[in-house]
């Protein structure tokens, strides 16, 4: 290579880079990119609540201020979803009619997997949860679909969360386009407001954790999905992450939409992956 | 004759009042309320194809319902505007967060 040519080599990769560095922002702008959003996303919990180990979060309301923690260690002592938890052993480990069981339809035998749930079916094109996976295991044996809401499935839920306690959240997004999508539109879900009262998930868990909406003190969205299945003092029982998504859009006015729907499904895996990293601490308990 | 004038006049009057207090208050009947109704599910019918419908709406909804079951048109055509209004807030929020909700995103 002359001179010439070399110069003339270094120009045209110059302007390739400018050209390239010029194109970045407006290409970063519509394309979602998740690990910048988990980053930004815990570091605003964290920068918002310096005392707080990350891993702290998953206690939700628990963690916000010292008395609260201190009746969370005293409920942990006889923890209210003890009696779920007993249940969902129970239900997991008795076969189905057909002799199979609920181990023969995940990895691990269903044990310590709680982690990796929602995950990005590339075949299906569609986020799968695990409150989705138990009931298709069911239908697969020909036995019928469990409510998604409370009773059997949040103990099922309990125990393989219980079963995976400590295990960071391992929430994967494929090199698929339609995960991408599934992603990006679980964020829009988040943070869009909706029902008469105008909120958004993130006006009570992104804006106002810590602080009172009753007498109720609000859990950080950061951690939020990590505890669950959980046992509320409000509902008097049991509920799964369906549960929790349902109600919240009815407590704000809304039309709850059916459990397990695409929306619910992708908000879920939105919840999960900002949150990937923090440990799982399931079943919780909460007021 | 002047007491006869008199007496018209009077009688003119109140024919008048009666007939446009009449007018305003029978304004509902139970064609108005089905009309109402209509327009009300069908606003709310949009909402749902938005995957945004308010509670409020479907309890006005029903509010109206029941109020034209009892035969009160009034309070039938009363709740089922109300639910429209509602119906159609429900279709503006759901316009207007399509892009609204990038301010609350974090960043």
């Amino acid at each position: 290579m002359n001179l010439r040519s070399a110069i003339q080599f270094g120009l045209a990769a110059l302007a390739l880079t400018a050209f390239a560095f010029g194109a970045a922002p407006s290409i970063a702008a519509d394309t979602p990119d998740p690990v910048a959003d988990a980053k930004a996303f815990q570091k605003y919990f964290t920068d918002r609540f310096p005392k707080l180990k990350l891993e702290d979060f998953v206690n939700g309301p628990y963690s916000m201020n010292e008395d609260m923690h201190r009746q969370w260690e005293e409920k942990e002592q006889f923890p209210p979803y003890d009696f779920g938890l007993d249940l969902g052993k129970e239900l997991f480990s008795k076969p189905f009619k057909n002799g199979k069981s609920y181990a023969d339809c995940f990895a691990n035998g269903g044990i310590g997997i709680r982690q990796n749930y929602p995950y990005f079916d590339e075949k299906e094109g569609k986020v799968v949860t695990l409150e989705l996976a138990l009931n298709r295991c069911r239908e697969a044996n020909g036995e019928a679909p469990i409510s998604y809401l409370k009773d059997d499935m949040a103990a099922l839920t309990a125990y393989m969360a219980f079963t995976s306690r400590g295990k960071p959240f391992d929430i994967k997004i494929p090199a698929d386009p339609r995960a991408l999508e599934a992603y990006d539109n679980g964020k829009r879900y988040f943070y869009t407001r909706r029902g008469q009262l105008n909120f958004s998930c993130a006006s009570c868990h992104v804006q106002n954790p810590g602080e009172r909406i009753r007498a109720e003190i609000l859990a950080p969205a950061l951690g939020i999905l990590n505890a669950m299945p959980i046992y509320r003092s409000e509902w008097g029982g049991m509920g799964t992450i369906s549960r929790r998504f349902t109600t919240c859009n009815s407590q704000i006015r809304g039309v709850p939409l059916e459990p397990q729907s695409d929306e619910y499904r992708d908000l879920e895996y939105y919840l999960s992956y900002v949150s990937n990293g923090l440990p799982i601490s399931g079943p919780g308990a909460r007021p | 004759m002047r007491k006869v004038v008199r007496a018209s006049i009077l009688s003119l009057s109140s024919a008048l009042l009666i007939s446009g207090a009449t007018a305003a208050f029978a304004a509902s009947s139970e064609t108005d309320f089905k009309a109402a109704y209509a327009a009300a599910e069908a606003a709310n019918k949009e909402a749902g194809s938005l995957r945004n419908q308010w509670t409020t709406t479907a309890a006005t909804l029903a509010d109206a319902k029941k109020a034209a079951d009892k035969g009160d048109f009034d309070a039938g055509t009363a709740s089922a505007k109300e639910a429209e209004a509602l119906a159609k807030a429900s279709i503006y929020q759901a316009t207007s967060e399509k892009d609204a909700w990038k301010a609350l995103e974090i960043h």
